[in-house]
């Protein structure tokens, strides 16, 4: 059994290392280029800095989704998950300041809980992830709409509004600091540590091939459950970034699931599972919103956003099959 | 097994992309060009030039009925009889209502109880009928209204065209029926009741904004989504006053309402250009996300304008903004109550029933600004005199 785990392992088709990384990072690189002809200062420490700010909700739900894609599932829960945390927030806060720290971890607890039932759901009642959490989706929506008759009400605290919002100033070499971009790196090298951990290999397995990790001995019940737990967990950052960044809204998860989908395939993760690193996925994210920001820039219309997002899933889904079949 | 769960993963995305939003955020109708230095592209397909030079004119007239009580006052009044719907009280009022899905139609919908709750046993039955939203659900909303003995019916359209059928099966049944907010494409309705509406709004906003900046100087237009009529006149009529004073409007964008994107658009235009010079927008919901835009890159806040939503109001106070705030008041929700009593009582009322549309600006900033309202309230609510106020609407 522990040897079979073994070659199981080593025989990965992929390290989470660098060289599934390089397509990205070639593509990241050329957008950057592309947007410091347009914008040459776009570049600089304070400018870059309030850039990957304001991109950390989306990269953060990206290191989230890679957990629960690469186990071979979805979660197209995240987005409503982050919506009615913003809205629950600004009903529990109502600008009160000492709520801000309990409020903060009632919103991680219950965003693990979220994934945990999207887990159990998914492995235990053997429910497709794509239906389970399209219903904790709905059920999401469905719910913040009545508890909330429609309008968001109360408002956040700037104690809570900080983390996405507020930065320390004068910092050495790159001036302005945001704290989101803390947040983000302290996310990240989690996210890494988690994907080199026993853990994270095991993940890979899972969804590389349930059949035989199951038969060396790995519980794939577990690990996947796991894996939508960590989503949860990250929607919860996420949605403290987002409501302290702009405030509370209706709109604030609006079409995350999608985003952070879209950056993990663009992060060269295969869907269905099995193949792929974190790094990657969050590189996807940022490059996204590095497009994103590009095509504003030179004056493409922002409704065209949707449609190069679907372009990409598309593209990325057409490349894994042919990989796949190859295989 | 992959290609399948490959063409489901397509499928199930594509769903999700699709109920993610509420509105549609497709393409921009207008035409508006973002690059346009002399004119702002092509007028909105929505833009009715009679109806704009109407509301302009409205907007200087001065309005008959009590003073101090706008959602009583009537602007160009013209007086229909009512005798035939004279009927003895107490009476079944019944309101079909398109929705409580924003804080808008909230602080409406709570102010038009409390109106109810003020006539005391003239009313002896108040039965509202949420639509949430849907066409489908009003019409059916109205049609089982029509058995229930109602002696009145306000209705507010969800959409115009579709309930129009809807609203005149009602009015065949021979109660008296006020409609009120939307329109519907009938005259058989005893009267209509909104404030001077869309290009009154945009067009104060925006000869603000242009009244506050040096000639020239460059605007960005913020819009929540385009194809919907009162905001689309909005804009028509703002794109009027660009194009007359002759502003650089650099951008039109589409916000969807969130302030997320608001504030991720604004930057990327602050970066872009350097300094913006006026900020216009179509409605007031993300006017805060976009003053924290300019406050968060350390920048001026240009002339802007928002709406009469309270979290604006304070920002503007505290940080003595340049703004105006025009308004799309909440008092017209106490008005069509007002309106079915005179009906039911035979008094004549003007038909339509065009209201007073204020606007906030710095002289009378402090009279709207009330610090025991939740940030999302809004001002011109006409509610302070109301039974349960402030309670009832936070």
């Amino acid at each position: 059994m522990r040897i079979a785990e073994r070659r199981l392992l080593a025989t990965r088709p992929h390290r989470p290392g660098t060289g599934g990384l390089v397509p990205i990072l070639v593509l990241l690189a050329v957008l950057l280029v592309l947007l410091t002809v347009r914008q040459p200062d776009f570049l600089a420490p304070s400018s870059l800095m309030s850039f990957l700010g304001r991109s950390a909700p989306i990269i953060v739900l990206a290191a989230g989704q890679y957990f629960v894609i690469v186990a071979g599932e979805f979660d197209l829960s995240v987005g409503s998950l982050v919506t009615a945390q913003v809205v629950v927030a600004a009903r529990l806060i109502d600008s009160e300041p000492s709520r801000t720290w309990p409020v903060v971890v009632l919103l991680l607890a219950s965003g693990a809980a979220v994934g945990l039932v999207n887990g159990l759901v998914t492995t235990r009642l053997r429910v497709s992830s794509f239906i389970t959490t399209l219903g904790m989706y709905l059920i999401l929506v469905g719910a913040v709409y009545l508890w909330s008759d429609g309008a968001p009400k109360g408002g956040l605290s700037e104690e809570f509004r900080r983390f996405g919002r507020r930065a320390f100033e004068d910092v050495v070499l790159v001036g302005r600091l945001p704290f989101a971009v803390l947040v983000l790196l302290a996310v990240a090298v989690l996210a890494v540590l988690l994907n080199r951990s026993d853990f994270g290999r095991t993940l890979v397995a899972a969804g590389g091939n349930p059949r035989t990790a199951e038969l060396s001995g790995v519980r794939v019940h577990h690990v996947k459950t796991m894996a939508f737990v960590l989503s949860g967990l990250a929607a919860a950052v996420a949605a403290i970034l987002i409501g302290g960044y702009s405030g509370v809204s209706f709109q604030a998860g609006a079409g995350l699931e999608f985003g952070a989908i879209t950056a993990v395939v663009l992060g060269g993760v295969a869907l269905g599972g099995g193949r792929g690193s974190v790094v990657g996925a969050m590189l996807g994210a940022l490059t996204l919103e590095t497009l994103f920001t590009l095509m504003n820039f030179y004056g493409v219309p922002g409704a065209l956003r949707t449609a190069v997002q679907g372009a990409i899933i598309l593209l990325a889904v057409a490349v894994s099959a042919r990989r796949s079949v190859r295989r | 097994m992959r290609p399948l769960i490959t063409v489901l993963a397509i499928g199930a995305l594509l769903t999700a992309a699709g109920c993610a939003t509420d509105e549609p955020t497709a393409v921009a109708s207008t035409g508006a060009s973002p690059q346009a230095g002399a004119g702002t592209g092509e007028q909105s397909k929505f833009f009715v030039q009679a109806q704009y030079d109407k509301e302009l004119a409205l907007l200087g007239a001065t309005p008959a009925g009590p003073a101090g009580k706008p959602w009583e006052q009537v602007l160009d009044p013209k007086m229909v009889e009512t005798a035939k719907f004279k009927k003895p009280g107490p009476y079944k009022i019944c309101f079909s209502n398109a929705g409580l899905n924003n804080p808008w139609r909230q602080v409406g919908f709570k102010t038009m109880q409390a109106e109810v709750e003020t006539h005391g046993s003239r009313i002896k039955e108040f039965v509202h009928v949420d639509a949430e939203g849907k066409d489908q659900k009003q019409i059916a909303d109205i049609n089982d209204l029509l058995g229930k003995g109602c002696d009145a019916l306000i209705v507010s359209p969800n959409t115009t065209a579709t309930l129009t059928p809807a609203v005149e099966a009602a009015c065949r049944q021979g109660l008296p029926v006020v409609v009120f907010d939307r329109g519907v494409d009938s005259t058989c309705p005893v009267t209509f009741i909104n404030p001077i509406g869309g290009y009154g709004f945009g067009h104060v906003a925006a000869e603000f904004i242009t009244s506050r900046m040096k000639p020239g100087g460059k605007v960005l237009a913020l819009r929540i989504l385009p194809g919907v009529d009162v905001l689309e006149t909005r804009w028509s009529a703002a794109k009027v006053a660009f194009d007359k004073a002759g502003a650089d409007v650099v951008g039109v964008e589409f916000t969807d309402g969130d302030p997320a994107k608001t504030k991720k658009i604004v930057n990327d235009y602050i970066q872009r250009y350097g300094t913006i010079d006026g900020v216009w927008m179509d409605a007031g919901a993300v006017a805060v996300a976009a003053v924290e835009a300019f406050v968060d890159a350390g920048r001026p806040v240009p002339p802007i304008n928002g709406e009469d939503q309270l979290d604006f109001l304070r920002q503007w106070k505290e940080r003595k903004l340049t703004a105006v705030a025009p308004t799309y008041p909440t008092y017209q929700w106490r008005t069509p109550v007002l309106a079915a009593l005179r009906i039911l009582n035979g008094e004549p009322v003007s038909s339509p029933w065009k209201l007073p549309q204020p606007t906030i600006t710095q002289d009378n900033l402090d009279e709207y600004i009330d610090a025991d309202m939740p940030p999302l309230h809004y001002a011109v609510c006409g509610c302070r005199e109301l039974p349960g106020y402030p309670e009832r609407w936070r």
